[in-house]
């Protein structure tokens, strides 16, 4: 169990299960305590109140170095950085790379999400109990292997086992405009991205939309079960309009981690910077952080800081995925007629 | 419309467990049977035996035969999800569908089976069986609104509608009341002594008052002690049981001696 | 259909015997068509899980050698046939360990703060913005810890320490959530009884919570550490890429073994001459496979260690 996966806790004490002990110690007044028992508790609080510290810091200092590039004049900007590539302003830049970021990320997710649902089923209301765990342990493993692996994996094996896939799609399918084009010959294209980010999604949906699955009212699928229900019937009258919510957060929490991932996206893609929708056509789109991982090492003062000014971008995007998703869980947790 | 139920041998197991053990009775129809007995004395895993709601637990399975009108229940020809269209069942604690409205609770059994339902038939289907149900003039006025916004007792009889918009045969109860105030309690008693004209009724009750008033038959289930499972001690008219049981073991729990 | 398997079934019984078997052929398919599929999705869901190990494995396995672990990169080039990844496992070891040093203390007390004293406000907000945390992108985590210290040492600064307080940002919302967890589980009456002795409140937390939860609290931070240890992002762009061992976390860059592997990645195939005798072409590839399977190992013996710590440390009977 990951903590990226875990049930948020927001809102979670007004259920109060036995595992809760501590607010029936806390209720009991205002905490009256001197010397080392005070020093500990200002060490705890300052911790927390660090937490909060440490997310506006982020943005803070990504501001602040990001200064110089969001008002130097464009003119300037492109004749100092090389890898504007005639873009007027950096706004016209940003605007390509949030394409594509938003682009392959919503290709992972599309991927992703009904295998993840499927596997999450699979553990909570088929496989036998028995083995469930171990199952659900294997699914989590996806989630150990770190990204630059899944990046060589994708790059070296998945690649050129899909590049004939895409080749038999552009050939039947490309008069629909997705697979159109002239066909990339090694694969490095924005699908096959989309492909490695979903498996790395899959850990992350599945164990959320787990726990919503688990938790279920018992009643409710014996109802459905004894109305005479198939097992498929109980799962779409009882379940999966119970975990619905749940299912969106889980899916959100994975959006916010595709839109940020940069390794998959670095190795595989070969990059462009267009509005395009070719999805088996090399050098097309490229993402906002696989773009700064690529341009940050060699990049001057003004590059970088133009890098992090769309690294800005970056976070406040997946901020606000990360913040609704959350907000979404909250608020199931406290309406949900669970108990 | 109703059917009798014979039980043969009957085991039920919980892994290796045996919960209970070599159950024989017969359910009358188009009456009540009421199950009655202490605590873990395996009345309400009997009782979901009878519509194969049992075997819904991982681990769980059954021996023996349970039949209906001489079809055995557990034959391998048979579906269960069949057999749970003729055999209903309501709960202890009321559980419609939270995300669904008062008269898509009554239409869920319906809608699986059926999805091409008109509208005029759905609405009579919904109106009858809250009429069945006594509920109708309560919520006809807000059959949109959601089933969990009603009173636990409302709650209760639209499970009761919803189980017999299906139109099964029998109609199981597990201690439908247990969870209920005793003014939803009377009302869900007048509704049982109505609905045994036309099902067959099986209720698991802790109340023994309540089963002497709702019940022309009943069954007391004793257990010889913990991890021993469960027996069926007698069967007689309700009548011959709350006066004149036949064994001492009847006649001590129902006196309140022990349970 | 029925007559035959009914031996004592009465003449009447045949409907309701029909009835009792009917499935409707629709639904069933339906039923059966959704269990496939959910199963289908789990299988396909098991396969880049295999294909990933096993061609880590069958290609790491070639040189993953005592040479390999034992020497850097230094003064190899070409398609040198030699090189390793000890500068990789020094930069690798140091930073996390660092990174571990930060967060650890900051985790367990936030994580304390929510479950002994927060309320209000601030810990509604602490909880939630934790959970917001654990999704910042981790190339966001480079850049803030860059931009932190070009502020403060100028700008284009690259060394252990800030890859260390990237890893950090990234760390400490696991160790949060994970603590946390651990400390709930703690049951109320311990505490009771502590504070019904006399003891102070910080000495019950600390000898009482602490004591009980501390498997719980280890097996977290190995997972903490696992997750951290396989982010590339924000290592390239803090500490950034070098050939030979550096030990001082302060002073230059250090190689870490998942750059290690972008890096033999993107140097690609190299163009041997045909009768070269000393000269491999895969050999950026290889190094990156046995290095890959090096960092799976690692992550894989972190996990390995938190179970174990459950498994034996655990305190019975806990509520």
């Amino acid at each position: 169990m990951t903590s990226t996966t875990s049930p948020p806790t927001a809102g979670r004490r007004s259920d109060g299960p036995p595992s809760r002990p501590a607010p029936a110690l806390r209720r009991s007044g205002r905490v009256r305590d001197r010397g080392a028992s005070r020093v500990f508790r200002w060490a705890a609080t300052g911790a927390g109140a660090l937490i909060l510290v440490v997310l506006a810091a982020v943005a803070v200092f990504l501001v602040l170095r990001a200064w110089p590039a969001l008002t130097t004049p464009a003119a300037e900007l492109t004749e100092k950085i090389t890898w504007l590539r005639g873009a007027d302003s950096l706004a016209a830049f940003v605007g390509p790379l949030v394409f594509g970021t938003v682009l392959a990320a919503a290709l992972a997710l599309l991927i992703a999400t009904p295998i993840a649902l499927g596997i999450a089923l699979f553990i909570s209301h088929y496989a036998p109990r028995r083995l469930a765990s171990g199952l659900g342990y294997l699914v989590d493993l996806l989630a150990a292997i770190p990204s630059v692996v899944y990046g060589l994996w994708g790059a070296l094996v998945l690649a050129p086992l899909v590049q004939p896939v895409w080749a038999w799609l552009n050939r039947y399918l490309g008069w629909i405009p997705l697979f159109g084009g002239d066909v990339s010959p090694t694969a490095r294209v924005i699908l096959t991205v989309g492909l490695v980010l979903a498996v790395m999604l899959l850990p992350i949906i599945t164990a959320v939309s787990r726990e919503v699955f688990l938790q279920t009212p018992r009643l409710h699928e014996e109802a459905a079960l004894a109305l005479g229900a198939t097992r498929w019937e109980m799962i779409r009258t009882a379940v999966l309009p119970f975990a619905r919510s749940g299912i969106i957060s889980a899916a959100m929490l994975g959006l916010g981690r595709a839109l940020g991932e940069t390794m998959a996206v670095l190795m595989i893609l070969s990059p462009g910077f267009l509005y395009s929708f070719k999805l088996l056509v090399a050098g097309q789109q490229q993402t906002i952080a696989a773009n700064i991982a690529a341009q940050f090492p060699e990049a001057n003062p003004l590059g970088v800081s133009a890098l992090i000014a769309t690294g800005l971008a970056l976070f406040v995007i997946t901020l606000l995925v990360n913040m609704a998703a959350r907000a979404i869980v909250a608020r199931r947790k406290d309406f949900s007629g669970a108990n | 419309m109703s059917q009798r139920i014979d039980v043969k041998d009957l085991n039920i197991f919980y892994g290796d467990f045996r919960a209970v053990a070599d159950i024989e009775m017969a359910v009358e129809p188009r009456s009540v049977t009421a199950f009655i007995g202490p605590s873990g004395c395996g009345k309400s895993t009997f009782l979901r035996t009878l519509n194969r709601m049992h075997e819904v637990i991982p681990g769980a399975r059954v021996e023996g035969t349970v039949a209906m009108d001489g079809v055995d229940l557990y034959g391998n020809d048979i579906d269960p999800v069949a057999v749970r269209r003729q055999v209903g069942m309501v709960f202890q604690r009321p559980n419609p569908f939270p995300t669904m409205s008062i008269a898509e609770n009554v239409l869920a059994g319906v809608r699986l089976n059926n999805r091409r339902i008109s509208k005029g038939d759905a609405q009579d289907l919904v109106e009858a069986s809250l009429r069945g149900a006594n509920l109708w003039n309560e919520v006809k006025d807000r059959l949109d609104r959601p089933g969990s916004g009603l009173s636990g007792g409302q709650q209760q009889r639209l499970c009761i509608a919803r189980a017999i918009a299906v139109k099964p045969q029998v109609l199981l109860m597990d201690e439908p009341c247990s969870a209920l105030d005793p003014i939803s309690t009377l009302a869900i008693e007048d509704l049982i002594a109505e609905l045994k004209a036309s099902y067959t009724i099986v209720i698991v009750t802790h109340n023994m008052q309540q089963a002497a008033r709702v019940s022309d038959r009943t069954a007391f289930f004793n257990l010889a002690g913990t991890g021993q499972p469960g027996r069926l001690v007698e069967i007689d008219e309700t009548s011959t049981i709350f006066s004149s049981p036949r064994e001492q073991s009847t006649e001590d729990y129902i006196s309140g001696r022990f349970g | 259909m029925t007559a035959a398997t009914a031996p004592v079934a009465p003449a009447g019984d045949a409907d309701l015997r029909r009835v009792l078997s009917a499935v409707d052929k629709g639904r069933r398919r339906r039923d059966r068509l959704m269990t496939g599929l959910v199963v289908g999705a789990f299988v396909v869901a098991m396969l880049p899980l295999v294909s990933v190990t096993w061609t880590v494995l069958a290609h790491g396995i070639e040189r993953f050698d005592a040479y390999f672990l034992t020497h850097s990169m230094r003064g190899v080039f070409g398609g040198m046939d030699a090189g390793g990844i000890y500068h990789a496992i020094v930069g690798t070891v140091e930073i996390t360990l660092f990174a571990t040093l930060i967060s650890v203390p900051i985790g367990l007390l936030t994580a304390i703060y929510l479950v002994e004293y927060g309320r209000g406000a601030l810990a509604r907000s602490v909880t939630f913005f934790v959970d917001v945390m654990t999704g910042i992108p981790s190339i966001v985590a480079g850049l803030f810890a860059y931009a932190l210290f070009a502020v403060i040492l100028g700008p284009g600064v690259r060394m252990g320490i800030v890859g260390s307080v990237a890893l950090s940002v990234l760390m400490i919302p696991v160790v949060v959530r994970s603590c946390e967890e651990m400390l709930r589980l703690v049951p109320n009456e311990l505490r009771e009884a502590a504070l019904a002795l006399g003891v102070p409140r910080w000495l019950t937390i600390v000898k009482v919570v602490l004591r009980t939860a501390v498997a719980g609290i280890g097996t977290g931070v190995m997972i903490a550490i696992a997750r951290v240890i396989g982010e590339t992002a924000p290592l390239l762009v803090t500490v950034g890429v070098i050939d030979s061992i550096n030990f001082n976390l302060f002073e230059g860059r250090m190689m870490t073994l998942p750059v290690y592997v972008y890096r033999q990645y993107q140097q690609g195939l190299v163009p041997c001459a045909p009768d070269a005798v000393d000269c491999v072409a895969t050999i950026n590839y290889d190094r990156a496979w046995a290095a890959a399977l090096t960092l799976i190992l690692i992550v894989m013996l972190l996990n390995l260690v938190a179970r174990l710590i459950t498994r034996f440390f655990a305190p019975k009977n806990l509520g």
